[in-house]
């Protein structure tokens, strides 16, 4: 095969991706149909403040130290933070975990169903240093504690 | 996608404690691709669900800030060992997998 042929196999084929990225991009809206339950404007919010507005429909918090955040002092690769948050407050419903300083804070909710024990273990992306919110909701009421993470180097980001 | 769940449960003293590992990209959709300088389309799980005996135990709602091969972990009261567990994941592109797990 020539080099010319190849670069219009290339061409052809560099097309076809951006033609995919494009179809891709108008079709995000679609799954939201399907996926009723997920907090898009929770989780795509730019503020703490705000995700827990839009997901638990306040952002009042109140500090607890029956709330507890595992997580390293130090990350060394931010793409890969693990976090353990255990609660013992009563009747806990939910269980969310908050990266303060990334593009998008909110990063995960645990919903809490029957029998469930206030306990959710994950591993999260930091994109830099930062702390990480761990809120629990009980009873209509918010409650948080938190735990700084210094991150080396960030996940989020080519 | 197939087979991309692995779960492990675990009964001891009335509480079932719950580990999961899926094979999942996990893009944010705000990473370059650094071969081509174009961004990499989302592609994330939205919701992972848990179900023991038909009971919703814990429901999972994620962004695209959980790491890539997301690690799940959860306890919860109420089961016997050999009960059945099934967890399943649905992400943004639609996509979704399922798996049971018998409680050892």
């Amino acid at each position: 095969m020539s080099t010319e042929m190849k670069r219009r196999i290339f061409l052809k084929r560099s097309l076809a991706a951006s033609a995919v990225g494009i179809a891709a991009g108008a079709g995000m809206l679609a799954p939201q149909q399907i996926l009723a339950a997920w907090n898009k404007a929770a989780f795509e919010a730019k503020e703490m403040p705000n995700a827990l507005d839009a997901l638990l429909g306040s952002s009042d918090l109140t500090e607890s130290g029956d709330i507890d955040v595992k997580a390293p002092d130090i990350a060394e690769n931010g793409a890969v933070v693990p976090v353990t948050v255990s609660t013992s407050i009563a009747d806990a419903e939910s269980i969310s975990i908050i990266a303060s300083n990334n593009p998008s804070p909110l990063v995960a909710s645990f919903i809490l169903g029957t029998g469930a024990a206030g306990f959710a273990s994950t591993r999260i992306k930091m994109g830099k240093t930062g702390d990480v919110v761990a809120v629990v909701k009980a009873g209509g009421k918010l409650y948080s504690a938190k735990k700084e993470v210094k991150v080396t180097i960030g996940g989020c980001g080519g | 996608m197939a087979n991309t769940i692995k779960i492990r449960a675990k009964e001891k003293g009335g509480e079932t404690t719950v580990k999961a590992l899926i094979t999942h990209p996990m893009e944010t959709g705000a990473r370059k691709d650094k071969k081509t300088g174009k961004m990499i389309p989302a592609h994330f799980i939205q919701e992972v669900v848990c179900k023991h005996k038909g009971n919703t135990v814990m429901t999972a709602e994620w962004s695209g800030g959980v790491s890539k091969n997301p690690y799940i972990s959860f306890k919860f009261t109420g089961a016997a060992k050999g009960d059945e567990l099934e967890l399943s994941w649905v992400d943004n592109q639609g996509e979704s997998d399922s798996k049971s797990a018998q409680i050892k």
